[in-house]
């Protein structure tokens, strides 16, 4: 990060910014690069789909998971913490008659340490917007067909509470083991903008 | 009267664009500010409230996702008196 070259205004008014905060004390350059660093090794969307393919084999963590997500999730080694806050977690089940699509309408709210940084379709006011009136359009624009008498539930975000969903198991991976499994997960599926 | 980060159910903001395997950040500065504002509330300078507030009073839909947050942080050290 102190290796930065960019030439663009906005690059160098962020610069400016550090070098006063820092001359004041308030920031420190190395402490900021070790913390991008641990952060961009640990909050990825592995997380996520390591938790959703315990929950497809391990009835009890499901059963755990949807009752109390945050007390739920140290049992695989994660949790919500590590952030700026700790913030309630609340997963939410697909089933063949409900599926859910999470959101943030007024901003970002995401749940980071689960899912990696959010993409930037997630925060742009067009999916934001649109998603809470007209959610089956949207899905479809992301290739997403659901029958029309699957019921659909948005979830809207805020700072103190996150959401995550659970996709449905796919058919056909009885066989599969725990590592394969994760590896059907998409980070859109826990989003709910894909099946899974 | 609500703010204009608050756009749940507005129409006119077009379709949703999904880019394949974007990057985490688009640029350098971007994660300098990702990491700027989580050390200085890390450091109590300001809390993750009052970032929100500022982010949503001070943003535009003209301006990208870190833009604003660059401008509701430089807004808050301004007002606190640290800029």
């Amino acid at each position: 990060m102190s290796d930065d070259h960019d030439d663009s205004p906005i690059a160098a008014r962020v610069r400016e910014l550090e070098a006063i905060l820092e001359e004041k004390g308030l920031l420190d350059a190395a402490e900021l690069d070790r913390a991008l660093e641990a952060f961009a090794h640990k909050a990825t969307p592995a997380n996520g789909f390591r938790v959703v393919a315990r929950a497809w084999v391990d009835d009890d963590f499901k059963a755990a998971l949807l009752e109390n997500a945050n007390e739920a999730l140290p049992s695989v080694g994660l949790s919500m913490g590590g952030g700026l806050q700790v913030q309630r977690l609340y997963v939410v089940e697909n089933t063949p008659q409900v599926h859910n699509v999470i959101v943030c309408t007024l901003c970002s709210c995401y749940p980071i340490a689960l899912l990696g940084p959010s993409p930037t379709w997630y925060k742009s006011p067009a999916y934001r917007s649109k998603v809470v009136s007209h959610p089956r359009e949207v899905l479809e624009q992301f290739g997403f067909t659901l029958p029309a008498e699957t019921e659909i539930r948005v979830w809207d975000a805020n700072a103190e509470t996150r959401y995550m969903v659970l996709p449905r198991r796919p058919a056909g991976t009885e066989q599969l083991s725990e590592d394969e499994l994760a590896a059907k997960v998409t980070r859109n599926g826990l989003i709910g903008t894909a099946p899974v | 009267m609500p703010r204009i980060n608050d756009v749940g159910g507005q129409d006119g903001f077009g379709p949703v664009i999904e880019e394949p395997d974007e990057p985490i950040f688009r640029a350098d500065w971007e994660a300098h500010v990702f990491a700027m504002n989580r050390a200085l509330i890390g450091r109590g300078v300001y809390n993750l409230d009052e970032f929100r507030d500022a982010v949503e009073r001070t943003m535009s839909h003209e301006s990208s996702y870190y833009e604003n947050w660059f401008r509701g942080i430089r807004t808050l050290l301004e007002e606190k008196g640290h800029v």
